[in-house]
C-alpha cells in the first residue's frame, strides 16, 4: 500500500463507516461509566477503603444513579455568565473528546461478512496530528466554559488550563516524534505494524515517560489538575456548571483519558499486538487494546492516589525547564540514531 | 554513667532538601517511586473500612451506651428506690424521677419507695455515666447499645419500662485481647 495524503479507508463503503462510528461511540460511552466507577473503586483501594459498593452489584450502578441525579437537576446559570457560550462550551469539550476516539486503532483490517473492515474509525495519514488538533480545539471548551461562567474561580481555572495545555502539548508532541521517526509513518495502524519486532516503549523509553507525564497534564489529571484544583478553585472551570453540562465535562475528561491511554497503548505498547509472538484471531484485537487502555488508566489512578498537586510555578518550571529540553534531546538523539 | 542512653534520643533533622542534580533527580524519581510503593502497599493490605450497618465495631465492656435499669434476679423487684440521686448528679439534667410509696399490695421495689416515673431524655444525655456512679443500689448502669437514632425527639425519651426491658443485643462486645 503506497502512502498517499489522507488515504481514508478507500476500500470501505460509506455505510461501513457510519456503522463503525456508531459502534465505536456506543462502546466507548458504555465503558465510560464503568471506567468512572472502576477509578473510584481503585482509588478507594489505594486509600485502604472500598469505594462505591452500595448501588447494584459491586456498586456498578453508581454512575447510572449519578447520571440520573444530574439529569434531574435544574439547568442553572449565573446571571453574570454569557449565555450561549456557557451552553456551547461543554459541547465543544465533548465533541472534541469523542472526535478523537475515531483515530484509535482497535485492531487490524478484518474480513467481516465479505467486507474488508478496519477496526478503527479512520486511518488517516496524519494520525497523531489529528489528536493534537482536536486537543487544541478542546482547550476552547475549557477556556470558554471558564470565561463565560462569569466567576473568578472558573476564570482562574481556565486561565491555568490555557497555560498548562499549551505548555505540555509541546512536550507531548515532541515526545512522539521519536516514535514517528522510528516507524517512518504517521498512520497509527502503520505505527502498530512497525512495532511487530519490538514495542516502542523499550527503544523510546524516555519518549514514553515524557509522553506519559505530558498526558497527565493534557488530561488535567493529578498531579497536574490545577485546572479544577478543588482545594483552591472550588472546581476550576466547571465551578458554575451543574446537571448535564457538568456530566458532559466529566465525560469529556474521561473520554480524553481513554484517548490518551489508547494513544500510549498504540504508540508505545504495540496497539493490538501481543508479546512473545502470540498471534490470536482478529476478533481478540479490540480486547487486547482495551486491556492495555485499562492498564494505563489504572496507572493514571495510581498516580492520582500518590502524588499531591503541583504548585503553579512548579508546573510551569517542570514543563518548560525539564520536560521540553528532555523531549527535544530525545528527539535529537532518535533522529541521529534513525539517520545513521 | 549517664542516666540514660542519649544516642537513642537523637533524631536526625533534615532542614532542607538535599541540593544538587543527583539529589534533585532522586527527589523527582526516587521519592515518586517510594510514594507509588506506599500507595500500592495499601492495595495489598486491603481495606480497613468497617461496613457499618452489616459489620459493627465491637465495644469495650466499660463502654457507656444506653442506660439500663435492673431488677433483683431472685425476687424480680426493681432495684431503683426513686431516690433521685441520679437526677441530681446528671449534668445534662436529662433524668426525671417521680417517686411513690411502696404499699404491701403494690410492691415494686425493694426499698420503702419506688420510681413511679423514671424517664431519661436520650437526646440530651451526654453519656457521662455520673448516674451510674451516683446510684447507691446499682439500679442504673450504662449498657452497650449506641444505635439510638429515631425519627422524632419524643421517641428518644425512654421510659422506665423501656429501660427495664432486656435490651436487644445489637452491639458486639469486644472480647478479651481484641
Amino acid at each position: 500500500m503506497t502512502i498517499t495524503l489522507a488515504d481514508v479507508n478507500y476500500f470501505e463503503p460509506w455505510w461501513v463507516q457510519i456503522v463503525k462510528s456508531l459502534v465505536i461511540f456506543a462502546v466507548v460511552f458504555a465503558i465510560l461509566p464503568i471506567l468512572i466507577v472502576y477509578e473510584r473503586k481503585l482509588l478507594g483501594r489505594f486509600q485502604a477503603r472500598y469505594g462505591p459498593n452500595r448501588v447494584g452489584p459491586f456498586g456498578l450502578m453508581q454512575p447510572l444513579a449519578e447520571i440520573v441525579k444530574f439529569a434531574m437537576k435544574e439547568p442553572f446559570r449565573p446571571t453574570t455568565s454569557v449565555g450561549y457560550l456557557f451552553r456551547a462550551a461543554p459541547v465543544i469539550s465533548i465533541i472534541t473528546a469523542v472526535g478523537a476516539l475515531a483515530i484509535i486503532p482497535w485492531g487490524d483490517v478484518q474480513h467481516i461478512f465479505g467486507q474488508q473492515v478496519g477496526l478503527y474509525g479512520i486511518d488517516v495519514s496524519i494520525g497523531p496530528l489529528y489528536v493534537f488538533a482536536l486537543a487544541g480545539i478542546s482547550f476552547y471548551g475549557i477556556m470558554l466554559g471558564g470565561w463565560s461562567s462569569g466567576s473568578k474561580y472558573s476564570f482562574l481555572g481556565s486561565m491555568r488550563g490555557a497555560a498548562q495545555l499549551i505548555s505540555y502539548e509541546v512536550s507531548q508532541g515532541l515526545s512522539i516524534v521519536g516514535v514517528i521517526m522510528t516507524a517512518q509513518t504517521l498512520s497509527l495502524t502503520g505505527i502498530v505494524h512497525a512495532q511487530e519486532g519490538m514495542w516502542y516503549f523499550i527503544p523510546q523509553f524516555a519518549g514514553f515517560l515524557i509522553f506519559l507525564v505530558a498526558s497527565f497534564a493534557e488530561t488535567n489529571r493529578a498531579p497536574f489538575d490545577l485546572i479544577e484544583a478543588d482545594a483552591e478553585l472550588v472546581g476550576g472551570y466547571f465551578t458554575e456548571y451543574g446537571g448535564t453540562p457538568f456530566v458532559a465535562y466529566l465525560f469529556a475528561e474521561y473520554a480524553n483519558m481513554i484517548v490518551v491511554s489508547a494513544m500510549a497503548a498504540t504508540l508505545f505498547f504495540g496497539g493490538w499486538l501481543l508479546p512473545f509472538g502470540i498471534d490470536p484471531p482478529g476478533w481478540v484485537d479490540p480486547f487486547v487494546v482495551l486491556a492495555k487502555i485499562v492498564l494505563i488508566f489504572s496507572f493514571f489512578v495510581w498516580i492520582r492516589a500518590t502524588l499531591p498537586r503541583l504548585r503553579y510555578d512548579q508546573l510551569m518550571a517542570f514543563g518548560w525547564k525539564i520536560l521540553l529540553p528532555l523531549a527535544t534531546l530525545n528527539l535529537v538523539v532518535t533522529a541521529v540514531i534513525v539517520a545513521s | 554513667m549517664t542516666p540514660y542512653d542519649v544516642s537513642d534520643d537523637v533524631i536526625e533533622v533534615i532542614r532542607s532538601p538535599a541540593r544538587g542534580p543527583v539529589a534533585g533527580a532522586y527527589r523527582v524519581f526516587g521519592e515518586t517511586l517510594r510514594g507509588l510503593k506506599t500507595t500500592f502497599a495499601r492495595i495489598v493490605e486491603g481495606p480497613v473500612t468497617i461496613q457499618y450497618p452489616e459489620e459493627k465495631t465491637p465495644v469495650y465492656p466499660r463502654f457507656r451506651g444506653r442506660h439500663r435499669l435492673h431488677r433483683f434476679e431472685d425476687t424480680g423487684l426493681e432495684k431503683c428506690v426513686g431516690c433521685s440521686l441520679c437526677a441530681a448528679a446528671c449534668p445534662a439534667d436529662c433524668i426525671r424521677v417521680v417517686a411513690a410509696e411502696n404499699t404491701p399490695e403494690n410492691r415494686v421495689s425493694a426499698g420503702e419507695r419506688y420510681a413511679a416515673v423514671y424517664e431519661i431524655n436520650l437526646s440530651r444525655c451526654i453519656f457521662c455515666g455520673y448516674c451510674e456512679v451516683a446510684c447507691p443500689f446499682d439500679a442504673i448502669t450504662m449498657g452497650h447499645d449506641y444505635e439510638m437514632s429515631d425519627y422524632t425527639r419524643s421517641d428518644l425519651i425512654f421510659t422506665k419500662e423501656m429501660l427495664l426491658a432486656e435490651p436487644i443485643e445489637r452491639t458486639p462486645l469486644r472480647r478479651e485481647g481484641e
